[in-house]
């Protein structure tokens, strides 16, 4: 498997008043084609890892990294004119509300047609061929007529399904969603799952999916970066996460309600300061 | 040195102990995000300075600010016994403009309590109670936008009278209006959020949530809105002094004695460009001050 | 004995064109010391449902019984004393500028109490917080102890029925977990009667023993979760949403 992203010794600092606070501690990890998740509770880092790699962190937020290599560039060295045709181009984000994304006064066409042509100079047929393609691509059935609404017209799921067009009309090598359904009823979250899946699927694209929620991700990913505390603190194999090791991906699985097997109570995560402690695990292949 | 090290340490603890000690600490945490504003620490010496010059005035000024004397008008800047030079009367500019800290501290106390605590009453009214009674009053407070500050505090002013205090509550009465629209439109958001709802479920009435619930909240963006406002106001006394509506001569009213100035501005700049400078150092202190207000004081900034 | 009855309750807003009518003839009974839970997707209408009954939805038609009282337009402080709410979002369900002491304390003092200082350490220490979290401001909570004063808040009148409107649905898994832990105990000691409202069947069936499904303002089925863990839902809705749960 080609490794599309090559990150070694990620940190994000951020000074305060208290001191220098560390997001993001010593992480390492690869992705090849492939879908790799990030779970951990709020707080772990793992949306900071997400925009670390577009180098989305404002200041005073500090990004510190041996290497961010997307196909062997270091993303930490480009200037920020170059790492602008980087994003969107070649490394897309979704994020996890679609309302704070689209623009409320444009109507989707509009919004999809100017991201199109931001990324190649395409004439304005073109584009709306293009757009209408995509939105089909996301299973939107009646694309003429979303052209032409505005977001608030949209529901949560359409909105999502929207966003993702969007993210995939450059064509982009990898797509880093961070809690993309999150916001989104259990019907819609399946469907705009398998929406992604089919896209990265067919295109061959990296993914980073970034989740809190372990099950999703133990059931959509291949691969599964547990995170705590700004560490990585297990890798597994993404249908193995039942089977993880470490106390706390443990505690954090024995921690849901399951409709399959009741109990009185809920196991309580006991937290190990020495988890906080302990290196970051590598999540290189 | 160890005394104050447990001070700081008990002040900004995550564990308070009392009531007294929470609020204590809650302060302490405002007074440091201030501190590190340097601009907002320089408007607040400013203020202070101002204050202290005030309170002080007989013991600072030089000469008496009433005293004329004929023989040593319109001074230059630097002069023997006159600093600041001297007026018109021979009166020294620079006394006149310690006293005249007075009369300006006076009117910016007066117009501060008056214009926010009506716009805070009016406003949160309206926005919490709704329907007719928020129309009413917001047609009225529409009403007063419409009319030019100035022209307004003129007319108020001509109906009652010349005098600072007058000039005061015409000042207020202009003042009021867009207090009233911010504090509406921060009710409006604030009315239907869960903590409201919450102290609804404990059977608490309007009167209970208006005062406890929905001032305080109301309050920071309203303090920070009047430091913004008083150098406005500060003018808008001066500019009433200016047009000889405001305080009276002899008193040592820093617009009116511009405005004395005025006639002299071209051979004797300084008359009416000292008591310039003070408004202006004043007026731009408490716009630094309300910057740095807004960073402690914004409810949505955690901690 | 019936804690709470719901005949035929429509529940709308706006008025005449852009009336929206967010529930349609719900009936259900919840019995007392019962834990009774409505499941559905985002604007289902189970959340207008507890304002309603909670006197923060005020147009409805139809019967609500708490405790035996039939409620009207204005609810009297009584009924503050039976029925509590606890909200979605611990982040917006506190005022950010009162401290815990001031929140529990002024609800105390609402509901007539005297020996306010003394209900306020118990209270903190029933929601598992303890004292020194007694003077603290919001801002220096994490999301779960914000929701255990929220809850602490709730218990304050000392109520028999609790509105539990998607308690957990904004926090950690492993806070879940303490949450709803607390949340039994506390019905356990209490003898609390629970009206829950979640999209998560699985922490809806943990937590209650029936439930009702809704979809688009109607409930379509009414079961026990013996029924929903053995996948036995008849509605075809229900068995979407069981299915979509797995």
């Amino acid at each position: 498997m080609s490794t599309l992203l090559d990150v070694e010794n990620l940190w994000v600092k951020f000074p305060s008043r208290q001191g220098v606070f560390d997001a993001v501690r010593g992480v390492s990890f690869t992705l090849g084609r492939e879908r790799l998740g990030i779970v951990g509770e709020s707080g772990s880092g793992k949306s900071m890892t997400g925009r670390a790699i577009l180098r989305l962190i404002r200041a005073p937020g500090i990004v510190e990294a041996d290497h961010i290599s997307l196909e062997g560039v270091d993303l930490l060295k480009m200037s920020e004119k170059e790492m602008r045709a980087v994003r969107g181009q070649r490394i897309s984000m979704v994020m996890q509300d679609p309302k704070f994304s689209l623009n409320p006064v444009m109507t989707i066409g509009d919004q999809i047609m100017e991201a199109y042509r931001l990324h190649s100079r395409a004439s304005k047929r073109e584009a709306f061929a293009k757009s209408i393609e995509m939105l089909e691509a996301v299973s939107i059935r009646d694309p003429f007529r979303v052209m032409r609404a505005y977001p608030h017209e949209m529901s949560g799921g359409m909105g999502q399904r929207i966003m993702i067009a969007m993210m995939l009309i450059p064509n982009p090598e990898i797509l880093i969603a961070d809690e993309p359904t999150s916001a989104l009823d259990v019907s819609v979250q399946r469907q705009v799952l398998d929406i992604m899946d089919k896209l990265v699927k067919e295109r061959g694209m990296g993914l980073i999916f970034i989740s809190h929620d372990l099950n999703l991700v133990a059931d959509f990913c291949d691969r599964v970066l547990i995170m705590y505390a700004g560490r990585i603190v297990e890798v597994c194999e993404a249908d193995r996460l039942h089977e993880a090791k470490h106390p706390y991906t443990r505690g954090l699985l024995n921690s849901l309600p399951r409709l399959d097997a009741p109990r009185d109570r809920l196991e309580v995560l006991e937290r190990d300061p020495a988890w906080a402690e302990a290196p970051s695990v590598s999540g290189r292949i | 040195m160890s005394d104050r090290q447990t001070l700081r340490d008990w002040l900004l603890t995550e564990t308070p102990t009392s009531r007294r000690h929470a609020k204590l600490s809650a302060l302490y945490h405002g007074w440091l995000t201030f501190r590190s504003n340097s601009m907002a620490m320089l408007g607040l010496a400013i203020l202070v300075a101002l204050v202290l010059t005030a309170l002080f005035a007989p013991l600072l000024a030089p000469l008496d600010p009433f005293e004329q004397n004929l023989s040593q008008r319109l001074l230059p800047l630097g002069a023997e016994n006159h600093l600041f030079g001297t007026d018109s009367l021979g009166r020294d500019i620079l006394s006149r403009l310690i006293y005249g800290a007075r009369i300006t501290l006076y009117i910016v106390a007066l117009v501060a309590l008056i214009a926010p605590i009506v716009g805070l009453l009016v406003g949160t009214v309206s926005g919490y109670v709704g329907g007719w009674i928020d129309t009413v009053l917001m047609r009225v407070t529409d009403i007063f936008l419409a009319f030019p500050r100035l022209v307004l505090a003129l007319a108020f002013v001509a109906a009652l009278g010349a005098g600072i205090e007058n000039a005061v509550i015409a000042i207020s009465l202009t003042a009021w209006p867009p207090y009233a629209r911010i504090a509406r439109a921060e009710t409006l958001t604030i009315r239907s959020s869960d903590y409201i709802s919450a102290i609804k479920l404990q059977g608490a009435g309007p009167l209970r949530i208006i005062t406890k619930h929905i001032w305080p909240l109301c309050i920071s963006s309203l303090i920070v809105r009047v430091t913004l406002d008083m150098a406005g106001i500060i003018l808008a006394a001066a500019g009433l002094g200016f047009l000889g509506l405001g305080a009276q001569p002899p008193s040592p009213e820093w617009g009116a004695m511009i405005s004395e100035g005025r006639r002299f501005i071209l051979d004797h700049w300084w008359v009416a460009t000292m008591p310039g400078l003070a408004i202006f150092t004043v007026s731009l202190a408490f716009n630094l001050l309300g910057d740095g207000l807004r960073d402690v004081l914004d409810p949505k900034a955690g901690d | 004995m019936k804690m709470l009855e719901v005949k035929a309750l429509n529940v709308w807003f706006g008025a005449g064109r852009d009336r929206v009518d967010a529930v349609k003839g719900a009936n259900f009974t919840v019995e007392e010391g019962e834990s009774f839970g409505l499941v559905g997707e985002s604007g289902s209408g189970k959340s207008t449902i507890l304002r309603a009954i909670s006197g923060l939805a005020p147009q409805w038609s139809g019967g609500i019984n708490v405790n035996g009282m039939s409620l009207g337009r204005r609810r009297p402080n009584a009924f503050y004393k039976t029925v509590q709410m606890v909200f979605q979002d611990p982040y917006a369900s506190l005022h950010p500028r009162h401290s815990v002491d001031q929140v529990l304390g002024e609800t105390l003092y609402l509901h007539g109490f005297r020996d306010i200082d003394a209900r306020v350490v118990r209270l903190l220490d029933d929601v598992g917080l303890g004292q020194k979290f007694r003077f603290r401001y919001p801002h220096q909570l994490s999301g779960g102890q914000r929701q255990r004063v929220a809850i602490a808040r709730a218990l304050a009148p000392e109520p028999k029925l609790l509105l539990l409107d998607e308690p957990t649905s904004a926090l950690d898994v492993s806070v879940q977990a303490e949450v709803l832990n607390l949340l039994a105990d506390l019905r356990a000691d209490h003898g609390l009667t629970y009206l829950m409202v979640s999209h998560d069947l699985s922490v809806v069936s943990h937590v209650c023993d029936r439930l009702a499904v809704m979809k688009d303002g109607e409930i379509v089925e009414v079961m026990d979760v013996a029924a929903l863990r053995q996948m036995r839902a008849t509605h075809p809705y229900s068995q979407q949403l069981l299915q979509a749960s797995i």
